[in-house]
């Protein structure tokens, strides 16, 4: 049978398939941070084990590191506890660890791509559920448990049973402000947080061909909200031209042979997936969230839904409703807001930082806004820097703020204070995700930049000439 | 780590009628800095369990003296979100060893199959039928029968077949966890990473 772009990659990592079990599947390069790490370095512990290939295995700190003043040391003490964990274990094992300060140090979602440890063709697997990132140059990425990654560290492989394929193709041309990641919030918005579950994704069309690598992590990034266990774009000359001379990329007749392979890796004509949705690119409006999950996305100018035309239980809707202080039939724009946060492994890198600027050059921040503008990495950080736009960020009122994950889960103190309305351009709108009672708008840089100069929810169309 | 093995279970439940429970309510991220698997359990569903001041919050389920029991019944899409397997954990701590719903989002289901807390999926209709009969009476108690695959409200006596893999099956039946496998085909996977390259 004629494979898939997925098929291909996966099938060439079966270490053994277990008849009514999982696949034993070999993973090529792991990454891990502080937060879902420690537990699993325990476990080899107590089996008095090493880290099989320590070559093969990454680390950074992102999810529970401070934005501001990362030079001194970090105060709350639960933190850098499990900080001084990941370094001690990293040592320990011989895993580079990019912790704190240095240069490589970024959300790991972000530094992955950045430094070429993200290849076409390869299984990376990371104890973070957007580790689907990595699909947008072709890989098969996923996010694990604690388990697993302990599974990963002592033997390179996991066991899961093959997911299911879906294809998700959308032709035509996107409209004006139409970001990736409005692109990634309709389709959630179609398929719902379950539509999904149980499938890998493979995005197909021209409006994915003609995105940037970039604008393709955020669609793959965003894969885990319908479900997925991950989503992939075949690799092709965008995406070469992206990760050549990276640090960890292969050169010379390497490069060749490898560009060779990665050529091969795209869905055969007459592959069939167990789940074909098509969608139209000139549907998609810039996307805005009104409720606590990503599905509960509209065009930003829509009003809120009535709990009779969605799909679902009337009294889990409410109850979303409710905690948003939202009602049904509203108009999303207009409404004031408290926070701004441009970030996040979905959000955060180069080109949304550009995007948020060409909005915010030459206005002010309004003043009822908090904004955090927080970079993915320091790579990202330096960029903003070169190109100009802190300035333009510093002009028009706004603060960068140091790399990390900051308030996509606020893990650190960057939490948004309960019953405060956040535009935001991470992953998730859970009730408390950006901090306790916190109220999340999931959107764009675009979006967010309107709203971070408005101070409410503003169509950023209205703003671009 | 091994876990506890799971054979026939039969308890009280803990009704959770709600959807799309995802693993930012089970366990909230700020509980998530231990080094150490200790105590998940006093942090699970914490924000909807605890009033910002630590008293609790009468009205949830988990605070109402009248439930109780090792299974957990949740609305369709239970666990979505976050890879924490923390959320499995704190699922774990509590006390809960089985969860019922009638969808599971796929990392929380993984990740419960691999602490050994099993995941349940029935139909909407049993589910509703499993809510009810609670509803009814809180005392109602469910058997999960891991080797016959069966889940049965006992009061009425009502039945259903679900789905395991044979491997977690086994694995869930006897303890083991996939780390004891894995090693044990150690000289395989050296074999495999030969041949794939960096
Ligand atoms: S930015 Fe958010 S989603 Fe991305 S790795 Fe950090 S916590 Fe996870």
């Amino acid at each position: 049978m004629s494979k898939t772009l997925f098929d291909k990659v996966w099938d060439s990592h079966v270490v053994q398939h277990i008849e009514n079990g999982p696949d034993v599947l070999f993973i090529d390069r792991h990454l891990v941070h502080e937060v879902t790490s420690p537990v699993a370095f325990l476990g080899l512990k107590n089996r008095g084990i090493k880290v099989l290939y320590p070559e093969r295995t990454f680390a950074t700190a992102d999810h529970n590191t401070p934005t501001r003043n990362q030079h001194l040391p970090v105060k709350d003490k639960l933190s850098a506890n499990q900080l001084k964990a990941l370094e001690i274990n990293s040592k320990e094992h011989g895993i580079p660890y990019w912790g704190l300060g240095h240069e490589k140090n970024g959300i790991v979602h972000v530094i992955g791509p950045e430094n070429g440890i993200t290849m076409p063709g390869a299984t990376i697997v990371c104890g973070d559920s957007h580790t689907s990132t990595h699909g947008a140059f072709g890989a098969i990425a996923f996010g694990i448990g604690t388990s697993e990654v302990e599974m990963v560290l002592s033997t390179q492989c996991i066991m899961q049973p093959k997911p299911k394929s879906m294809r998700i193709n959308i032709n035509g041309s996107l409209n004006k402000a139409v970001t990736p990641k409005d692109v990634a919030l309709f389709i959630i918005s179609r398929l719902t947080t379950s539509g999904a579950t149980g499938y890998f994704v493979e995005y197909a069309g021209e409006v994915f061909k003609n995105m940037s690598i970039e604008g393709r992590m955020t669609v793959c990034n965003l894969s885990i909200e319908m479900g997925a266990r991950g989503g992939m774009i075949a690799p092709d000359e965008t995406t070469f031209e992206y990760i050549k001379g990276r640090e960890y990329t292969p050169k010379g007749k390497e490069w060749d042979k490898a560009t060779a392979y990665w050529n091969t890796l795209y869905s055969e004509d007459d592959a069939v997936f167990d789940k074909e949705i098509t969608f139209d690119a000139g549907e998609i409006e810039p996307m805005i969230t009104y409720g606590t999950n990503p599905g509960m996305g509209i065009g930003i100018q829509k009003g809120i839904p009535f709990a009779e035309s969605v799909e679902g239980g009337v009294a889990t809707y409410k109850k979303s409703l409710a905690y948003m202080d939202f009602n049904e039939g509203e108009a999303m724009v207009g409404k004031p807001i408290d926070f701004v946060f441009l970030g996040s492994c979905t959000n955060g890198r180069i080109e949304d930082f550009r995007a948020f600027a060409s909005i915010v050059k030459g206005r002010k921040k309004a003043d009822n806004v908090t904004a955090w503008l927080v970079p993915g990495s320091h790579k990202v950080e330096e960029a903003i820097r070169e190109e100009g736009i802190l300035d333009i960020l510093n002009e028009a009122g706004f603060e960068l703020r140091e790399p990390g994950c900051s308030a996509c889960l606020a893990m650190n103190d960057d939490k948004i204070p309960a019953g405060k309305y956040a535009v935001s351009t991470s992953n998730r709108n859970f009730e408390g995700r950006q901090g306790p009672g916190a109220r999340t708008l999931l959107a764009s840089p675009l979006v967010a930049a309107a709203a971070a100069v408005t101070g409410k929810v503003t169509d950023p169309r209205e703003l671009i000439a | 780590m091994a876990y506890d093995k799971f054979n026939i279970l039969k308890s009280t439940a803990v009704p959770m009628p709600i959807e799309n429970v995802d693993t930012d309510q089970i366990i909230p991220a700020r509980f998530l800095k231990a080094t150490e698997r200790k105590g998940f359990g006093d942090n699970l569903f914490r924000d909807w369990r605890y009033h910002p001041d630590n008293t609790p919050k009468e009205q949830f389920v988990l605070n109402n003296p009248i439930y109780g029991g090792k299974i957990l019944v949740g609305g369709k899409n239970f666990g979505s979100g976050s890879s924490r397997e923390h959320a499995a954990w704190a699922v774990y701590d509590y006390g809960f060893r089985c969860v019922v719903s009638s969808f599971f989002a796929d990392i929380f289901r993984n990740n419960c199959l691999n602490i050994g807390v099993l995941p349940v999926q029935v139909s909407p209709e049993f589910l509703d039928k499993i809510f009810k009969t609670i509803e009814a009476n809180p005392k109602t108690e469910l058997e999960i029968n891991l080797p016959e695959q069966s889940i049965t409200i006992l009061e009425t006596g009502e039945t259903e077949q679900f789905d395991i893999n044979g491997y977690k099956k086994e694995n869930m039946l006897n303890g083991f966890d996939d780390i004891d496998y894995l090693l044990n085909i150690k000289k395989d996977i050296e074999k495999f990473a030969e041949s794939t390259p960096l």
